[in-house]
């Protein structure tokens, strides 16, 4: 039996405009084991992003615990959240939210700024995650020198390059054609066969949603199949 | 050391339009602000050039200049005397009774007249300013109505070139020769017989006495000795101070007003700056949301959007140094407030000027970004990313 990764424990989420407030998420529980591609779907306005934010720790619920890799994060302190979110997650945006002025590779190599590494030692990581992905030959290009499926793979390795416990996409594939958003499914699986990483993804796309071996499906705000299976 | 430098640096010069007019804005305020600096420090290199360390100047008590000064024929003889003043080989002293007295002289430039400093010198006064050299003509000879010309004023000033004759005192004075002065003061003025002068201005009494310091005895001892003479009533300071204080209302003028005027240009400039990082912000409010998203703190946020801002003060400032650096081509003639004499000196660059002007363009940089780059670091990450 594999560890838990994530554990999503009775989280309630709501926005406030005013005075008013907005139940997004109510009542989420749910588990993910260590190593499983879980894909998450719903409507849209069903709150897929929000729980999926939840999970990064870049939001914090308004009631609930969710506990990723050990850390019960929502105790956390701001700084101590960020710290958390590079050591243990992987992001993955729809539209890549690559930085314009910097290269592949200087994009890849962000997160690793923020560790000890030497310049050799970043070279050698990026190197290695831009390979994963398949696109070390462009490595000084610049995201508007790329295709949309390079750009999300070069997110991609960005995501990877640190080796987080827990990659976290939303919805990746949103803005590819179709052939590519094959390749970047194929490669999303092959992080999870083949590195062992758990991956949550928002997906509307029911084909990608099929990589996943698991898909929850959020409703309204609420989970509707309790336990997963598909 | 902040993380994000890189990211900083590329953004800095990443809109190419908006950055160069921060860029230009912080350029010439940086420009304005050198360009006054140097100004007043070359007044000051000119007349503080002008006074040697080992000379001693003696005008009368209180007088602040010599154009003020009235120092007698029988002062003189005992100041002549006192055993500080240094003795050339043949035992005579090094000593020199000059007058200086002011004459109008329209320019060269535009016929307007200013005011142009003649003195008349005395035997010694060449000896003790080893730093006046005759560069063309000849030396005046004593007791005629000959000249010669500092070369600044032989340029600046009609009637003041080699050869020409300039009418002042009843008398037509002829240029013989012209005389460099190493970048002094003296440059800018003309000189005479002291005898032939007085006789013209009808001025029986000197205007100063400056005398070399013998290196046996040292200036606070002479300065105290004549000083508290009874018979003298004058004040005895070294000569370099003496024109230190010859620039000084005027030079600070020059860093007041110029201070004045680079600080409200810098307003502009600072104002400027923060409507670029401003729009930065707002155009990478996404991208902003990214970097956090990744792990990186609100204080690395900071630091970005502020050294991105402080890359374009530094290139700024140094583009802004650089074209000050070209105004030491330049060179001013004007009034000098002190002494209402036409004095002409240049620009000069200094490190200190330098310095003083990178710290200045470095805290524009640093108040035009400060603001954004706090509103930088305070978004929300999931509002940043769900801004499209
Ligand atoms: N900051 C916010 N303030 C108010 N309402 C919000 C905010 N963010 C999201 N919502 C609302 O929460 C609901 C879920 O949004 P989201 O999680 O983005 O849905 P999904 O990703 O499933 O499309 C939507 O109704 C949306 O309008
Ligand atoms: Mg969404």
């Amino acid at each position: 039996m594999a560890q838990t990764m994530v554990q999503v424990n009775n989280v309630f989420k709501s926005y406030w405009r005013d005075t008013m407030e907005i139940p997004v998420l109510r009542s989420i529980s749910f588990d993910i084991p260590e190593g499983e591609f879980v894909a998450l779907m719903g409507p849209s306005g069903s709150g897929k992003t929000t729980l999926l934010n939840l999970l990064a720790g870049i939001d914090r619920p308004t009631q609930g615990n969710v506990t990723v890799a050990g850390s019960q994060i929502s105790g956390l302190s701001d700084s101590s959240l960020a710290r958390w979110r590079h050591d243990n997650i992987g992001f993955i945006f729809q539209f890549y939210n690559l930085i314009p002025v910097l290269t592949a590779f200087e994009n890849v190599e962000l997160p690793l700024l923020l560790t000890k590494l030497s310049k050799a030692e970043r070279k050698k990581q990026v190197e290695l995650a831009l390979g994963i992905v398949g696109l070390a030959d462009r490595m000084k290009h610049y995201p508007n020198q790329l295709s949309g499926g390079q750009e999300q793979r070069v997110a991609i390795a960005r995501a990877i390059v640190t080796d987080p416990n827990v990659i976290l996409a939303d919805e990746p594939t949103g803005d590819l054609d179709k052939k590519s958003a094959e390749d970047i499914m194929e490669l999303l699986s092959q992080l999870n066969a083949q590195y062992k990483k758990t991956i949550v993804m928002v997906t509307h796309d029911p084909r990608a949603a099929e990589k996943a071996h698991i898909i929850r499906r959020l409703d309204k705000g609420e989970l509707v199949n309790g336990d997963g299976a598909r | 050391m902040p993380k994000l430098l890189g990211y900083s640096y590329k953004n800095s010069f990443a809109r190419k339009l908006t950055s160069i007019l921060t860029l230009s804005g912080i350029s010439l305020v940086v420009f304005v602000f050198s360009a006054v600096l140097m100004l007043s420090n070359g007044l000051k290199e000119t007349l503080v050039a002008t006074g040697s360390d080992t000379n001693a100047i003696v005008v009368r008590k209180a007088a602040n200049t010599e154009l003020v000064s009235l120092v007698g024929r029988s002062q003189s003889d005992v100041v002549k005397t006192d055993k500080g003043i240094a003795r050339a080989a043949d035992g005579t002293p090094l000593f020199a009774n000059e007058i200086l007295v002011l004459i109008s002289q329209p320019k060269r430039s535009n016929n307007d007249p200013s005011n142009v400093p003649v003195r008349g010198i005395s035997d010694g006064s060449m000896k003790i300013r080893p730093n006046i050299k005759l560069i063309e003509g000849r030396m005046f000879n004593p007791g005629t109505s000959e000249i010669i010309a500092g070369k600044k004023v032989a340029g600046n000033f009609q009637g003041c070139g080699l050869g020409e004759t300039v009418r002042f005192g009843m008398r037509d004075w002829t240029v013989v020769g012209l005389f460099d002065g190493a970048g002094s003061g003296f440059e800018s003025e003309l000189w005479g017989d002291v005898d032939q002068l007085m006789a013209a201005f009808e001025r029986p009494v000197f205007s100063s006495l400056t005398f070399a310091i013998d290196p046996a005895y040292n200036i606070a001892e002479i300065e105290e000795r004549l000083e508290n003479d009874s018979r003298l009533q004058v004040d005895v300071l070294p000569e370099k101070e003496y024109y230190r204080l010859q620039s000084a209302t005027f030079s600070t003028f020059i860093n007041i007003l110029g201070v004045a005027i680079s600080v409200i240009f810098s307003l502009g400039a600072i104002v400027g700056a923060m409507i670029t990082m401003y729009a930065g912000v707002a155009n990478r409010t996404v991208e902003i949301g990214t970097l956090r998203a990744l792990g990186f703190s609100r204080s690395s946020i900071l630091g970005a959007f502020l050294f991105e801002c402080l890359f374009i003060a530094i290139v700024g400032g140094l583009i802004g140094i650089g074209l000050a650096f070209f105004l030491q081509l330049v060179e001013v003639s004007t009034t000098n407030f002190d002494t209402f004499a036409e004095l002409a000196f240049s620009f000069r660059m200094s490190p200190t000027i330098a310095i003083d002007a990178m710290i200045f363009s470095v805290i524009m940089g640093l108040l035009g970004g400060f603001l954004p780059a706090v509103r930088a670091s305070r978004l929300r990450i999931v509002q940043a990313l769900k801004t499209r």
